[in-house]
């Protein structure tokens, strides 16, 4: 598959810092495939979010370049066809909504695009349909709950019709309902409707169905490759102030224990699988 | 304390005057207040009245809805009343104690000029508490377009105000929670001098403003990233389209205002 983005050694110093200090993005590369669900973990102040934007242009690197769909970031006049193909999704829900009626915030975008008004009702509709926020359409964004605003804001994402969906840290101010819905909803988006997912995060759970996982520390890209390779790397991750998902983590004390079951476990029903097999042994 | 501001709510309904052009509701509310500011006597005052309360029976909504409304701006009315009552001079002495008088004309004066902050101040309720912000917004910016050509900055204006609207509710919300955690501290705003209260508000009002400050930066960068980029070939989703009801109270609104010129040549 052909890569959607593209960061080639990018390094980023946001303006007035230390010109000594490491840079906040140091020489960083990766590639996102189209289609694909990639994660990329990291502690707090690794430079995810610096990252991130640097995936549609919000911020553009001080060396190196980033490349969507072919395009260079740094190209204005590609600004907006780039900002169309990446769509992006905040940690605050409430700061990324302009419009006091849902339906109107997702209009936003489509409309900021110039498209004739009956095709933005339509895409508004089914924006909200597929985030199953559709019967809220009247509603006011301040009355819904954390998770119901970030599918809105998601909704609103998709009423561009992104190839690729960037989301910074989406599930971090919702609660274990919330953080479920909005993962689910992504996670369908991507399987169903061939979406890129591009997902930040903290919770090692969120990053159990991915294709891909990234972890960030200090500006680097330290490790890549699928959840099970990533999180076999337990030391390593620990070392990085990382926790790995509670399924690895338990079959890595049982190993250290003496019993041989298999690290890459990332569901519960594979880790009681794995054990029950080591036990029978 | 903070839950009674009612300013820029709008109550959902499908009401005559709610499915008015927002550009027409605009316009009548101007003509409105026009009237009023023309209206002489009591027999104006009367049809001014009568109107507002055929338009608020009309649309649907509750009149303790109104009343609520004019709680905030209590002592702005009283304020007028007081004024109004021992600064006026002329007719009959009613009441005189000290240096205090209160006169016929005075007692007249302060009445109307109450019943003129109300009527100006519940009028306009009518009007954002029929209309979407973003349609209130969306009709000013059309309604504006003429001085859009001259090169004021309409759009940005009428983004603004919009944006203003969409906040308010988060920004009273998150007050609140502030004001909750400063009382838990044993905070104190309702009791004490005037000066006491205010300074009591400073620490609620400092959080406040930087999260706004913080608030309205994330926006920025989550409205670039949704493609905003000025009002420059932006298209809507709802297309403002002004129908035979519009046009027939826009009419409607040109001859209240007439009548009400006549009334007041005649100083009724
Ligand atoms: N606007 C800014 N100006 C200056 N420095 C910044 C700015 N934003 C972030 N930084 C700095 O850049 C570094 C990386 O920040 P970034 O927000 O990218 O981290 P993060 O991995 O997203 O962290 P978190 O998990 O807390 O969201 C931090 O040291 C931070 O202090
Ligand atoms: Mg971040």
């Amino acid at each position: 598959m052909e890569p959607i983005i593209q960061v080639k050694d990018v390094s980023f110093r946001y303006e007035g810092e230390d010109e000594s200090a490491a840079p906040v993005l140091d020489h960083v590369s990766l590639e996102i495939e189209a289609g694909s669900f990639v994660v990329i973990l990291g502690h707090n102040g690794s430079g995810k979010s610096t990252l991130a934007k640097h995936l549609n242009g919000i911020l553009v690197p001080d060396e190196g370049e980033v490349l969507v769909d072919g395009m260079d970031t740094k190209d204005d006049d590609k600004l907006l066809d780039i900002r169309r193909t990446v769509g992006m999704v905040f940690q605050n829900p409430d700061n990324q909504m302009v419009a006091s009626v849902v339906e109107d915030d997702v209009a936003f975008a489509p409309e900021n695009l110039g498209v004739p008004p009956d095709e933005i009702r339509a895409r508004v509709d089914e924006a909200l349909k597929l985030v199953g926020m559709y019967e809220f359409r009247d509603r006011a964004p301040h009355l819904l709950s954390g998770g119901q605003k970030q599918r809105v804001a998601i909704a609103g994402v998709i009423a561009m019709q992104p190839r690729c969906i960037v989301l910074d840290e989406p599930t971090a101010m919702l609660d274990p309902g919330g953080r479920r819905e909005v993962i689910e909803t992504v996670t369908r988006l991507c399987r169903e409707n061939g979406i890129t997912v591009v997902l930040i995060t903290h919770h090692m759970s969120e990053a159990v169905g991915a294709d891909k996982v990234f972890v960030m520390s200090a500006g680097h890209v330290i490790s890549e490759g699928t959840p099970e390779a990533v999180f076999s790397k337990v030391e390593a991750l620990r070392k990085e102030g990382l926790t790995v998902p509670d399924t690895v983590a338990l079959s890595w004390e049982l190993r250290g224990a003496g019993l041989d079951v298999p690290l890459a476990a990332l569901t519960p029903a594979d880790c009681a699988a794995g054990i029950a097999k080591a036990l029978q042994k | 304390m903070l839950k009674d501001v009612t300013l820029g709510q709008y109550f959902p309904g499908t009401s005559f005057i709610h499915r008015l052009d927002p550009r027409t509701k605009l316009i009548a509310t101007f003509v409105y207040i026009a009237a009023l500011f023309v209206a002489k006597w009591y027999v104006s005052y009367a049809v001014v009245l009568a109107l507002l309360i055929v338009c608020i029976t009309v649309s649907g909504i509750k009149p303790s809805a109104f009343f609520r409304g004019l709680k905030p701006i209590l002592f702005i009315i009283i304020f007028t009343a007081v004024i109004n009552l021992f600064a006026t001079k002329g007719g009959t002495v009613l009441w005189n104690w000290w240096k205090l008088t209160i006169t016929s004309a005075g007692a007249q004066l302060a009445f109307l000029m109450v019943a003129r902050i109300m009527l100006l101040i519940t009028g306009t309720f009518l009007l954002t508490y029929t209309t979407t912000p973003m349609a209130l917004t969306d009709g000013l910016e059309l309604l504006l377009e003429p001085i859009k050509k001259l090169g004021a900055p309409v759009h940005e204006f009428s983004m603004m105000m919009s944006i203003a609207l969409r906040f308010i509710p988060t920004l009273i919300e998150e007050a609140d929670k502030i004001a909750s955690a400063q009382k838990a501290r044993g905070a104190d705003f309702e009791t004490g001098s005037l000066t006491e209260r205010a300074k009591a508000l400073l620490p609620l009002l400092v959080p406040l403003f930087v999260s706004a400050f913080r608030r309205a930066d994330e926006l920025a960068v989550a409205m670039e990233a949704r493609c905003y980029h000025g009002g420059e070939g932006r298209t809507r989703m709802k297309k403002l389209t002004m129908c035979p009801a519009d046009w027939a109270t826009l009419i409607g609104s040109g001859v209240f205002l007439a009548g009400i010129i006549v009334l007041a040549r005649y100083g009724l």
